[in-house]
């Protein structure tokens, strides 16, 4: 019972990050109609705002000394970082709290290469085929990761979540489940937060007036532009929502999944998956596609469940996404005409 | 279309020495060993057969890889329990991706566009994961599937008995390593050719080329469009099979990342950047692509000194730093580079670069020498 | 491009196939430049293949690999401060190349996959005429390469690989090891686990799903089995899962109290990381502490998982903070050249390039049965791993083997492991026949 009531939690946990993450892929893709294979790529800088952050928060002082030497033979250096020595107690609290408080970086950070990127590339994109749109993310994609890889190498950058919530919430104690029900608070953090920006991003669409301009352009771009409005404008603005909730989505990711630059491909073809089954030009579909594939992904991994399918665990993703498509023509929520052709 | 079958033998002739004569135009670019070449042709294969299907008719596998590993799996099996002949491995291969590509496109087929995309993609995911773990016993799953000692091969082992090492892949006596290896895929890249050249002119072409520009209308006009798909599905598979035959017969061994996504996508990439619906472009895509692979990735910085010690000593360093950024590990970022660089500036592909070249010396009129056939924006 | 000189080979090959049709250059070729075996060495230079992991996740450890091939490069030509060439036994190598010629080399990319890192080696001995090829940093890779490297005659130094398969049932007469595998890390770990955590023990593993994990999850289970352990299960997980939640979960209920993570690189960090965060280092199960044990441990990928490795016991091949002579003396040479010490796969790598020098050098030739019955049997120390044996059976080093645990106290970044015990040869010398397999024959081949 236990194991189920841990694997619900798991399923939702695992649901939020790949509803955050396929979120904004969905508002580019499902509506703005470009392929972006980008979009982990954006994910992955999210995270590495969060690493730029702690790496300059922990700037060292180094100070040599000639007294000591290091197993090579070189005088040791002896590094204290520059936070604490100016800031002292504050300092200390800043490095604690890294991760959060970058999301105050990562937002200006995400929306200024969004709109780069919508204007600079993106916008030429619009009318040119599905093939050209792929081409051109992907070369954008690889450049982006080599960047990173040529700044902070290719290992993992573990990235350490605050102290007070670093370790795990006694969930049973709380619902009377009884001992040994912990969760780490994190996971928790985590949820709490995709839930907030899913929130937040359907309010922003559905009860502003700029919201409602753009829904409309995404369904009729020629009528709302024949209206006087500045629709490509508004477009490069979704672009740079869809790149900042990337970016957020991978900065809290990282005290669970220590950030390399590779992490972006590796989440990019779970994300159009997620965004597909739930289809094409939904939101809400692919919020709900997320949760259902995190929530059969925990439950297909039981031990129970993998002796009897072996090897579930490794294919359950893509089973369900056939099984949906196929018996649902547009994924759960789709639109007819997005994508079809 | 008379006029283009009567052009047959001459552009047959011209791609039948540009490819046999590789080994010597490639000499230059330091390109000119057996294993790359085998790869150039091999993959030109892969290319050309997924724009059987991409460049036709429109519909984005994301999973071709798939039929690739398969028909690199079916031939491997074949030189364990049967003979190290490459004509029944081949065989084997080509059928078996046949078979899987039937059954997978006769369900993705029920979708079109981006749910077309993503079922491809999640049955050839699954494929890749089940034959990197759970089916190891048939695929030998990480270290891939390789020849060993103990093998059966009892066609062989009826006519002779076996040596101490492991054999050789052969035609009838003749070792498929190096340079005859070589050959023997160029000389099926040029049938194959043939043959794409064959649909792209057919009747079943024409009806492919339909379905890409409306499929709807072709539905009024009463042609169930569906077979055709299918068809152009399959014939696809069967070149992607052929293609990983071919791999295992050049070096008889079939891994799993073969049908990973990113090997799906990277056949995608070779046809985009060549040219989606050309004859040659998708090829022209595949060479440039395993041409970065294999040689970029090959430079270090003693290659770039050497290559930039006409330079006074500080530009020397200078150089060497900023293209080292470029090559050795950096390559892939030089692959990056080029991919926005040729969609940007050409839009069309690689072959789109040859007709404005051609444009521009001619004055206008298209090249004669071109082979391709007339050109479709993707969709 | 690489070279616009023309090279004699490419010369010959091109003249000959463009005086000649097709078909006929092919023989024409094969007898121009008849050898007696691949790659022989003509010219002043002999030229090593460099296949290291320069993409995808391992390539920091690549890297790192890469800069001990061209330290030993150097020390081998002369250069620097001849490194482990003073400490090794053998006085063979007098820092004049081999056997008189200059040292140089190729490199590629492997991109820790099979095809790729063959076409890679491909490359290196067809077109860049390299007598041996030497790196890699996974077990699939090794294998394929070194199956290739067979069938073209041309001798593969394996780099970083721990599946029992390499020298098991993959072994090649082509191929030698210098790494430690995951037989030997459970022979290694099981008496310091029961030493540590007691005999009394419930373990759960979770394990990569493919060769590699199989195999080290097969030797640990034997091993702390045989201790008196109990399996509580054995669990599966896909490679690069990057999220194990759904797979940590059920350890928290699942009354074990020891959680062994057959993981590596990426995995291995994510996994860990996770589970610390499971507060499973804090757990008390049965009255004893909870312990999670990673049996294979690198430095470099440890980093990855930050502060979550403290006091996490493990195996490595080798570490920096060795205090014997051959060890402090890579190290210096290694930090003065790139200002940090190396990691254990710079280690097996730089190592496993003077090995064959040395063969080489003993055998008098670069010719490969010859070189290849240098090499096997040879005892030799002062390499950093104390007396070693290349055993002629298997074509596996036997050696001391680390067992480590993640520093508490670090005193710099680099200081992450410490070293538990230094486990004897002795004690991790098991019997060449129970991996089965076939080194096959050492006919030199010609290319």
């Amino acid at each position: 019972m236990d194991a189920i009531f841990l694997q619900l939690l798991n399923g939702l946990d695992k649901g939020g990050a790949y509803a955050l993450i396929a979120l904004g892929l969905t508002l580019v893709f499902g509506t703005l109609g470009v392929v972006n294979f980008a979009h982990g790529a954006l994910f992955m800088l999210g995270a590495f705002c969060a690493v730029t952050f702690n790496k300059l928060l922990s700037l060292e002082k180094v100070v040599v000394d000639e007294t000591q030497q290091t197993a090579w033979g070189t005088p040791l250096e002896v590094r204290t970082p520059y936070i604490e020595s100016w800031f002292g107690e504050f300092g200390s609290f800043l490095l604690n709290y890294s991760v959060p408080v970058s999301i105050l970086i990562a937002i200006p950070v995400m929306l200024l290469i969004g709109i780069v990127m919508e204007r600079g590339l993106i916008k030429h994109f619009y009318k040119r085929p599905h093939a050209d749109q792929i081409l051109v993310t992907f070369g954008l994609a690889i450049v982006l990761q080599e960047v990173i890889k040529h700044y902070f190498g290719a290992n993992p950058i573990p990235q350490a979540a605050p102290a007070a919530v670093a370790g795990s919430a006694d969930i049973g104690a709380w619902l009377g489940l009884g001992d040994g029900l912990v969760y780490p608070w994190w996971r928790l953090v985590y949820f709490g937060f995709s839930a907030f920006v899913i929130a937040a991003v359907f309010a922003f669409l559905q009860f502003t007036t700029y919201g409602m301009v753009v829904r409309a352009g995404m369904r009729d771009s020629e009528t709302v532009g024949l209206l006087g409005i500045n629709i490509q404008k508004r477009f490069t603005v979704v672009f740079g929502i869809a790149a900042v909730v990337a970016g957020l989505a991978g900065v809290m990711y990282t005290p669970i999944l220590p950030p390399d630059y590779h992490m972006g491909m590796d989440f990019l073809v779970l994300s159009f998956v997620v965004v597909v089954v739930g289809g094409m030009g939904s939101l809400p579909g692919a919020v709900l596609a997320g949760f259902l594939l995190g929530i059969l992904q925990s439950f297909a991994s039981m031990n129970a469940v993998m002796s009897i399918f072996p090897g579930i665990n490794q294919i359950i993703i893509y089973l369900v996404a056939v099984v949906i498509l196929l018996t649902m023509p547009r994924g759960l929520l789709g639109r007819e005409g997005v994508m079809e052709e | 279309m008379k006029q283009m079958l009567n052009r047959e033998p001459f552009a047959l002739a011209a791609f039948s020495l540009v490819i046999l004569l590789m080994p010597i135009w490639l000499t230059p670019f330091g390109a000119n060993y057996p294993d790359l070449l085998q790869k150039f042709a091999i993959f030109a294969i892969f290319a050309m057969g997924f724009n059987i299907l991409f460049g036709l008719t429109g519909y984005l596998s994301f999973g071709h890889a798939a039929f690739l590993g398969v028909g690199s799996y079916a031939a491997v099996w074949s030189f364990k329990l049967f003979t190290m002949n490459v004509l029944p491995a081949i065989v084997f291969g080509v059928a078996f991706a046949g078979i899987f590509a039937l059954a997978i496109g006769y369900v993705s087929l029920r979708r079109s566009g981006i749910y077309f995309s993503i079922l491809t993609l999640a049955f050839a995911q699954m494929s890749y994961n089940l034959a990197y773990s759970v089916l190891t016993p048939i695929t030998n799953g990480e270290t891939g599937l390789q020849l060993t000692l103990q093998d059966p091969r009892i066609i062989d082992n009826a006519f002779s008995t076996p040596g101490a090492g492991l054999p050789e892949t052969n035609l009838f006596g003749i070792d498929m390593s190096g340079y005859p290896g070589f050959y023997f895929c160029a000389v099926v890249l040029i049938i194959c050719f043939f043959i794409t050249r064959r649909i792209f002119n057919s009747p079943f072409g024409l009806t492919l080329r339909g379905v890409k520009s409306n499929q709807n209308r072709m539905g009024y006009t009463g042609i169930n469009t569906r077979p055709y798909t299918l068809a152009a599905f399959v014939i696809s598979g069967m070149f992607a099979g052929l293609a990983g035959s071919l791999l295992a017969v050049t070096d008889p061994l079939a891994g799993a990342e073969r049908m990973q996504w990113t090997a799906s996508g990277e056949v995608v990439l070779m046809t985009i950047l060549g040219g989606v619906g050309t004859l040659v472009g998708p090829m022209l895509g595949a060479w440039l692509i395993k041409y970065l692979e294999n040689i970029f990735s090959s430079f270090n910085e003693n290659t770039l000194e050497h290559f930039f010690s006409f330079l006074p000593e500080g530009l020397q360093a200078i150089a060497v730093d900023v293209s080292s950024l470029f090559v050795g590990e950096g390559w892939h970022l030089t692959l990056g580079v080029l991919f926005m660089l040729i969609v940007i500036f050409l839009p069309g592909g690689l072959m789109e670069g040859w007709r404005r070249l051609l444009r521009r010396f001619s004055g206008g009129g298209g090249g004669k020498s071109e082979p391709a056939v007339a050109v479709q924006p993707a969709e | 491009m690489s070279r616009l000189t023309m090279t004699r080979r490419g010369l010959l090959k091109a003249g000959a196939a463009s005086g000649v049709a097709l078909a006929a250059p092919l023989s024409f070729v094969r007898g121009a430049y008849a050898e007696d075996f691949c790659n022989m060495p003509t010219g002043s230079s002999v030229t090593l293949g460099f296949n290291v992991p320069q993409s995808g996740p391992y390539a920091d450890e690549g890297a790192d690999e890469l800069r001990a091939y061209q330290l030993a490069t150097k020390h081998l030509n002369g250069e620097g401060d001849g490194g482990l060439l003073n400490t090794f036994s053998s006085k063979a190598l007098k820092g004049n190349g081999i056997l008189g010629k200059k040292v140089e080399f190729v490199t590629g990319d492997t991109q820790t996959k099979s095809d790729a890192a063959r076409a890679s080696a491909k490359r290196m001995i067809e077109k860049d005429g390299a007598i041996m090829i030497t790196g890699g940093s996974s077990s699939g890779v090794a294998v394929a390469v070194q199956g290739l490297c067979q069938e073209m005659g041309v001798i593969f130094m394996a780099g970083l690989t721990h599946s029992n398969d390499t020298t098991g049932k993959d072994k090649r007469r082509y191929g030698f090891r210098h790494f430690f595998n995951a037989y030997q890390s459970g022979l290694a770990l099981g008496p310091i686990l029961a030493d540590e955590l007691g005999k009394d023990r419930t373990a759960y593993h979770l394990t990569a799903d493919y060769n590699w994990g199989w195999t080290q999850e097969e030797s640990i289970k034997d091993a702390t089995e045989g201790l008196g352990w109990q399996t509580a299960n054995a669990v599966r997980t896909p490679l690069g899962a990057g999220d194990f939640s759904q797979y940590l979960t059920p350890v928290l209920n699942s009354g074990a109290d020891v959680l062994i993570l057959n993981h590596y690189g990426k995995d291995m960090v994510n996994s860990l990381t996770q589970a610390v965060q499971f507060g499973m280092r804090e757990k008390q199960v049965n009255g004893k502490d909870f312990q999670i044990v990673v049996p294979l441990f690198s430095r470099l990928m440890a980093q990855g998982a930050g502060e979550n490795i403290k006091g996490i016991l493990g195996t490595t091949n080798w570490n920096w903070s060795l205090q014997d002579e051959g060890s402090k003396a890579f190290v210096k040479s290694f930090g003065q050249e790139y200002g940090f010490p190396p990691s254990q796969a710079a280690q097996t790598c730089y190592v496993q390039a003077l090995l064959y020098a040395d063969a080489c050098e003993r055998a008098g030739t670069f010719y490969p049965p010859e070189v290849i019955k240098a090499l096997e049997g040879f005892e030799f120390d002062g390499m950093g791993n104390g007396e070693t044996l290349y055993r002629a059976a298997d074509h596996q080093c036997f050696k001391e083997v680390l067992v480590v645990k993640g520093n508490e106290n670090p005193q710099s970044q680099f200081d992450l492991l410490e070293v538990v015990k230094i486990v004897p040869r002795e004690q991790v010398t098991y019997d060449a026949s129970i991996f089965g397999g076939d080194l096959g024959p050492a006919d030199a081949k010609t290319c």
